[in-house]
């Protein structure tokens, strides 16, 4: 037993903490919204992306690409003989290289489609070949998915992306964006590029079939939005404690008033509470535990429900200043809105959790 | 991350859960915060000491197995499963023990530890005055030196004592030094009930049982050997001991994992006869039994990083918030499920009452709130 995220992880999520702290500002979040330079958000994304962080549930040596979209041909497991060896171009690390990772991306809040490339898009590409996988995997191609069951849920990204990841029955298929059609969404976080999307009936590269695949992909999904819960709330006590500190009033600290530690406390105490369920869903992930879909739902209903405790706390600590677009904590009180109802939200996953437990 | 047990730790779990299923009495005792219960779980104690089973992280020496904070662990959790009685030693096992092993003498520990283990000696805490709850420091019971007979003489009063009607032996803190401010010139006592000077006065919980008590201390004279650390380094030794009352090992996660699944079967069973009152409470079952889980989960980590060298420190209150409100929803989801039946004495409605003591003891909630905002989180004192 070592409750601990290893090595390898904990050194990647380091490597991407330290690159999101020098390049990802909240300046850079807001060029995500609207009439932004959404340029200087592709640029981060890029040389994420040069440091692997696409690639990360990719294998070490991934299959070659295979002929263009559109061209039927079912999933690659492993490498056929005779095949040209792929590229050098995964870390090929485990869903337990998920929560380190994606709680960093969380903090900064980036707006990229890191739980859709990242822990959903790129490893299925990988699996099938597909010829886009290179340009996903440098961040010239924007990869987005959306796994819902309901074909008529807005999909994030949207707006920006370049490839998607569809359900289409009990099987996945990448499509181009000239194959869809979009009509975009407005979003209380403008950030999330959202539009609904309809896919022609025929279409699109095969990704994955069957229900054991898409599952396992829907799993990953939810992880990373777990993570990406745990590190958005980190960031917003992080930002009122820094903020009830410096703000005087009754010329002392609001911090030091006892009604707002004990909201601050409450806040801080859902957070570390979810952040060991999170680490514990990954490994059930990577480890292929049966009781993995357990783990998941436990994980994104606890770090929901976080979110949304930490992200009401917090715009009210910071009274009338935490009520205003100018101030930065909107820009992670939205997505955490958002992600909290995204990929299940607390409801459908308690509901999940009723069906194993038989209740 | 590694989520597995090695051979170790499986057989250890797997002689645990044998003996528990072999001797774990049939029927519940009663309660054992009663005379009569009392007496039940005292025999319950010794079979668990014969056995070695009562102080199962201790040195052999004292009665122990040598086991690790993991074995510790998983022996709690076969044990609640089990339904094994509660430990009426665990005052004294739970936070004695830990600040007799850190600063008692040895002669200290080899008088006190394997009769403690054994169930011998019945250690109750002195801690809180009709004065001093929250605001400990502000105790004002004396300890007068008496050079000639080479010892203290004690003098105050002490409440909310549990188990202090059916215990041998008080710990606690007492002022030494009068002219020290608040938390400096206190001493760390250890006192026998039967000396000349002491009263008991034992008296009703909320919960209808003489599971508290008052004691009166009238010159009582305690020897030096029965001063534990320095004289007037009380404070610091006393801390050490709600450290541990506060962290992992009063409550491990077993018990809140065999509650959940005790609500789920609850849960099922309303669910047969009342459907809808079962559906409309389905949703906070679930969540107790999540937080369960993440009760487990946490502390998993926390003994990972103990067992690393790396102390959890006031993450402690932290355990104490979760775990005690976290009964108290557990319960009331329970009692929403049965409905009217809640109102007859059972096991949901007494472990309600009891659940309701968890935010007061050990540290009001209110106190761990500050320490978690000032001391994890770093917002001003004043």
């Amino acid at each position: 037993m070592r409750f601990r995220t290893a090595e390898d992880d904990a050194a990647l999520a380091q490597a991407v903490a330290e690159l999101l702290a020098k390049e990802a500002s909240p300046e850079v979040v807001r060029a995500g919204w609207p009439g932004g330079p959404a340029e200087r958000v592709d640029a981060v994304w890029r040389k994420l992306a040069e440091m692997g962080v696409t690639a990360t549930l990719v294998p070490e040596a991934a299959a070659a690409p295979g002929p263009g979209p559109g061209h039927e041909r079912g999933p690659v497991r492993g490498h056929e003989p005779g095949h040209e060896p792929g590229h050098d171009l995964g870390l090929g690390l485990d869903e337990n290289a998920l929560p380190p990772l994606l709680r960093e991306l969380g903090r900064s809040a980036l707006p990229v489609p890191v739980v859709e490339t990242v822990a959903v898009g790129a490893p299925l590409l990988a699996a099938a070949a597909a010829p886009q996988l290179d340009g996903v995997l440098a961040g010239r191609l924007l990869l987005t998915a959306s796994l819902s069951a309901d074909a008529t849920a807005p999909v994030p990204f949207a707006e920006r992306a370049d490839l998607f990841v569809l359900r289409a029955g009990a099987s996945l298929r990448l499509y181009e964006r000239g194959e869809l059609r979009l009509d975009p969404v407005a979003s209380v976080d403008g950030s999330r590029a959202l539009a609904r999307v309809t896919a022609p009936a025929a279409g699109g590269l095969l990704l994955a079939e069957g229900a054991a695949a898409v599952d396992r992909a829907w799993q990953r999904g939810v992880l990373g939005t777990a993570a990406l819960l745990v590190g958005l709330s980190e960031r917003m006590v992080e930002l009122t404690v820094g903020y009830v500190r410096q703000r005087h009033q009754f010329g002392a600290p609001v911090g030091s008033f006892q009604a707002v530690k004990h909201a601050l406390a409450d806040a801080h105490l859902a957070v570390r509470f979810a952040a060991p369920a999170v680490l514990a869903a990954g490994s059930a992930q990577a480890g292929g535990d049966p009781r993995a879909a357990v783990a998941t739902s436990l994980a994104k209903v606890l770090a929901s429900d976080a979110a949304r405790l930490v992200a009401r706390t917090a715009v009210q600590c910071h009274g009338a200043i935490g009520y205003t677009t100018e101030y930065d904590l909107h820009l992670y009180a939205k997505r955490a809105w958002a992600l909290a109802a995204a990929w299940g939200d607390p409801t459908d996953h308690r509901d999940l959790l009723a069906h194993a437990l038989a209740l | 991350m590694d989520l597995s047990w090695s051979e170790a730790e499986q057989s250890f779990r797997l002689e645990a859960r044998a003996w528990l299923r072999a001797n774990v009495p049939e029927r519940p005792l009663p309660s054992g915060d009663t005379r009569a219960g009392f007496a039940a779980h005292l025999e319950w104690e010794h079979r668990l000491h014969e056995a070695r089973w009562s102080v199962v992280s201790w040195p052999e020496a004292f009665g122990g197995r040598d086991a690790t904070l993991w074995e510790w662990l998983l022996f709690e959790e076969e044990y609640y499963r089990a339904g094994a009685p509660q430990r009426v030693t665990q005052n004294g096992v739970f936070l004695l023990a830990p600040t007799v092993f850190a600063f008692g003498t040895p002669e200290q520990q080899r008088r006190i530890l394997p009769r403690m283990a054994a169930a011998q000696d019945l250690w109750c805490q002195g801690w809180s005055e009709p004065g001093a709850g929250s605001d400990l420091a502000s105790i004002s019971s004396r300890a007068i030196r008496d050079e000639a007979s080479g010892g203290w003489r004690l003098s105050g009063q002490k409440t909310w004592t549990t188990r202090g009607a059916f215990s041998t032996h008080l710990f606690g803190l007492f002022r030494s030094d009068p002219e020290a401010r608040r938390h400096h010139g206190l001493t760390y006592f250890l006192v026998p009930l039967d000396a000349p000077g002491v009263t008991v006065r034992g008296f009703e919980r909320l919960d209808g049982d003489e599971g508290f008590a008052e004691v009166f201390l009238d010159d009582v004279f305690v020897p030096d050997t029965d001063v534990l650390g320095g004289v007037n380094q009380g404070w610091t030794v006393a801390m050490a001991t709600t450290g541990s009352e506060r962290g992992l090992t009063l409550r491990s996660p077993g018990r809140f994992l065999s509650a959940a699944d005790r609500l789920l079967d609850t849960a099922r069973q309303v669910r047969t006869t009342r459907r809808e009152r079962a559906a409309a409470h389905r949703d906070r079952a679930v969540q107790a039994w999540i937080d369960a889980q993440a009760y487990q989960l946490f502390t998993l980590e926390q003994v990972t990083a103990i067992t690393e060298g790396r102390p959890i420190g006031a993450e402690s209150s932290l355990n104490k918030l979760f775990w005690s409100e976290l009964d108290i929803r557990l319960h009331e989801t329970a009692l929403d499920l049965i409905g009217a039946e809640g109102e007859a004495e059972g096991p949901w409605s007494k472990g309600f009452l009891f659940s309701l003591a968890g935010p007061i003891y050990a540290g009001t909630n209110e106190i761990q709130r500050t320490i978690v905002a000032e001391r994890l989180l770093g917002l001003p004192r004043k």
